[in-house]
């Protein structure tokens, strides 16, 4: 997993509340070998005026012009700003892959669902809740400002506005741990890696028939 | 100190680390890898840079998506229609090769569905623990071992750590006595536990099935019991070691050999729960009033002895039943009070890693024996659980039974468990199903599932409509 620690970049708005994974990334997609290559598929029904297919080249594809993500103003945007409940719906992990594909390392909302919230952090997408006031006004700010931009500091849980003003956010301190040193589960894990061979070699001693390599 | 259970002595012995935040490192002895939940994890692995940490403990064989019919099944993975099917079952191929993973690749007289090919090589054994990216993979537990499905993220986990991050659950014991009555099976039993305490009944509990019903049960009819635990709401289906597991897997490729056997042994006898162990619920059947079993609705629990009728919403004290009831009713086309053997079928399915190995086709093939499928039928199927299943089953004359009667004789596969390949109901449809789920749309857009024993579906397909197989035999 990439690690966390400052991001400095643009900021797109997702103007609306309850946001399902489905919308995110449609279920034709599941169907895919891959856990990358999802970006192109982000938000496919409201970002392409046609029905998207698995494996298919999009940049050809007709573009919603009405879809802000297709704004030349939020190009290359890595900060999603977004509404109440934010990723709600099916538990699907290819939602955050989809945004961490497309190049959303942080998601600002006043509120996520539960599942999506934890698969983000396991995905290096870091989600930020933010009381709803202080989103209208991002909302605000980036309407009216052209290629509005947000310094978000893990480390100092901090989010910085260009004119240097500064917004505080929580974050589990665990979770924080791992982001800032890109450890995924597997990560976390493997800095037990002494502790599983050493278990393992006495296992083995034990049962040293599960241990065999088989004759296939 | 009161004893300890069956799975508190499996996690026990694969404790690797126990953490401040209450979860566990758990040492996983055998992974089974299948195409549909495995490519995201092998893709993982190559992007991280990482290598399986013990190559050798994973295992792997196509099922979901393969084709069971000879003519496109012949021609192995290139000749596999569904493009993404064909993608799906070529990725597994070529990461097994790369990562150097055992596989029984499509046609291989050892591919078949995991969890019927795991026991079957002796690759699932006693006192393992044992995961795969599917949640039926609680068929193990019937080897006395620790098994249980998982999601693609922890795929990935296992392939790099040889461990998984768990929680422990709390111990059930599902208890049947008594003694079974003639034409009643091991799909019966597990089919009345889940309609006795619901789909939710095992939420948060590793069951151990036990009583005098379980101990006279074979292996496969163990592995039935356990593979269902899913439905019941538990991850984990257990059942102790004893003479019947030493003997099923003596002998097995991957079994312990000459010099090591005794040594298992020896500690396999100790995979019992003792006989002061406490065990946090206790459910308790009794096995002579256990008839074979029917399920009416689009959920496991919605299931009744065959000579029932189909309940009406009024017979539900709450009201989320009652709707339930009201929903399946409409889904399934079903009338309150229309007796089950009225229901008119127009498909049958004997297969899947519930129902599909050789004790399951024996018990089949005896009631179709010398009859023919009837008329009203569109489809009956017999797909065998592994390629080593068909091949026994030819040697004893079983597809001439079938095939004599009007039944398919397929290639193995997953096949109309899911219909993720061809095999499928069409909408409407009623389909005899020796599979483990009655969802909406499972087998097919619009299909209507009801789950019973090989011997039932049998049954059924001779006559066309539900009948007590006991009228039969
Ligand atoms: S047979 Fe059905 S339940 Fe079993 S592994 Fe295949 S799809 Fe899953």
């Amino acid at each position: 997993m990439k690690a966390f620690t400052t991001l400095d970049g643009v900021v797109a708005p997702m103007d609306r509340a309850n946001v399902d994974t489905d919308m995110i990334i449609p279920k034709q997609f599941l169907k895919s070998i891959k856990r990358s290559g999802f970006g192109p598929n982000l938000f496919d029904e409201l970002r392409y005026l046609d029905e998207g297919q698995p494996g298919q080249d999009c940049s050809g594809r007709p573009l919603n012009p009405d879809f802000p993500l297709n704004f030349p103003r939020y190009a290359g945007a890595s900060v999603l700003l977004a509404r109440e409940n934010f990723g709600c719906g099916s538990s699907r992990e290819h939602a955050p892959w989809a945004l961490e594909d497309y190049g959303f390392r942080c998601v600002i909302a006043p509120s996520f669902a539960d599942i999506f919230f934890n698969n983000c952090f396991k995905n290096g997408v870091l989600p930020i809740v933010l009381p709803a006031d202080v989103v209208d006004g991002l909302f605000k700010a980036v309407y009216d400002n052209e290629g509005y931009r947000l310094v978000v500091d893990l480390a100092e849980q901090k989010i910085r506005r260009p004119d240097g003003s500064e917004i505080g956010f929580e974050v589990d301190a665990f979770r924080k741990h791992c982001l800032l040193n890109g450890l995924d589960d597997i990560g976390l894990t493997l800095q037990d890696a002494d502790a599983i061979a050493e278990f393992e070699q006495q296992w083995q001693k034990k049962s040293p028939w599960l241990f065999r390599a088989h004759s296939a | 100190m009161a004893g300890k259970t069956l799975y508190d002595k499996l996690w026990d012995a694969h404790l690797v680390k126990e953490r401040d935040d209450g979860t566990a490192l758990i040492y996983i002895d055998r992974q089974l890898v299948h195409e549909v939940t495995s490519p995201q994890a092998f893709e993982g692995l190559r992007l991280a840079g990482r290598k399986p940490w013990r190559t050798t403990a994973n295992i792997a064989t196509p099922d979901h998506n393969v084709p069971t019919v000879y003519a496109e099944r012949s021609a192995g993975v290139a000749g596999i229609k569904d493009e993404v099917s064909r993608i799906q079952v070529k990725t597994l191929d070529d990461n097994c090769e790369e990562f150097g993973i055992t596989e029984f690749s499509i046609n291989d007289e050892r591919q078949g569905i995991v969890h019927v090919v795991g026991p079957e090589q002796g690759a699932t054994l006693p006192g393992m623990t044992v995961v795969c990216g599917d949640s039926h993979t609680a068929t193990h537990g019937a080897l006395g071992a620790l098994a249980h499905g998982i999601g693609t993220s922890e795929v990935e986990h296992v392939l790099a750590t040889q461990c998984l991050i768990q929680k422990k659950s709390k111990n059930m014991l599902v208890r049947v006595d008594g003694q079974l009555g003639k034409g009643v099976t091991a799909k019966d039993v597990v089919l009345a536990v889940i309609g006795k305490i619901g789909t939710a009944g095992g939420t948060g509990y590793a069951i151990e099935f036990g009583g005098e019903v379980i101990r006279k049960l074979s292996m496969e009819g163990r592995m039935t019991i356990c593979n269902m635990a899913i439905e019941a709401g538990a991850r984990v289906g257990m059942v102790a070691v004893d003479q019947t597991t030493l003997d099923y897997v003596k002998g097995r490729p991957f079994a312990p050999n000459e010099a090591e056997w005794e040594q298992a042994v020896a500690y396999w006898n100790t995979l019992h729960s003792d006989s002061d162990a406490v065990f946090d619920s206790v459910v308790e059947l009794n096995g002579a009033e256990i008839q074979p079993q029917v399920t009416w609705g689009t959920s496991p629990e919605m299931v009744l002895p065959v000579g029932s009728t189909v309940p009406s919403p009024e017979d539900f004290a709450d009201a989320a039943s009652r709707s339930a009831c009201e929903r399946a009713l409409s889904y399934m086309g079903l009338k309150a009070g229309q007796a089950i053997t009225d229901i008119k079928l127009d498909r049958v399915f004997i297969g899947s890693c519930t129902n599909s190995r050789i004790e399951d086709l024996r018990e089949a093939a005896a009631v179709v024996k010398g009859r023919k499928v009837a008329a009203s039928l569109k489809e009956a199927l017999v797909v065998p659980g592994s390629g080593l299943v068909k091949k026994q089953a030819e040697a004893e004359g079983l597809d001439r039974i079938f095939l004599e009667a009007g039944l398919q004789w397929r290639e193995p596969g997953c096949s109309m468990c899911l219909a993720m390949n061809a095999d499928k109901l069409g909408a409407g449809e009623h389909c005899a199903s020796t599979s483990n789920r009655n969802f909406e749309g499972r087998q097919g857009f619009g299909g209507r599932t009801h789950l019973v024993s090989p011997a039932m579906a049998a049954a059924a397909a001779v006559t066309g409509h539900f009948v007590d197989v006991r009228e039969l035999i």
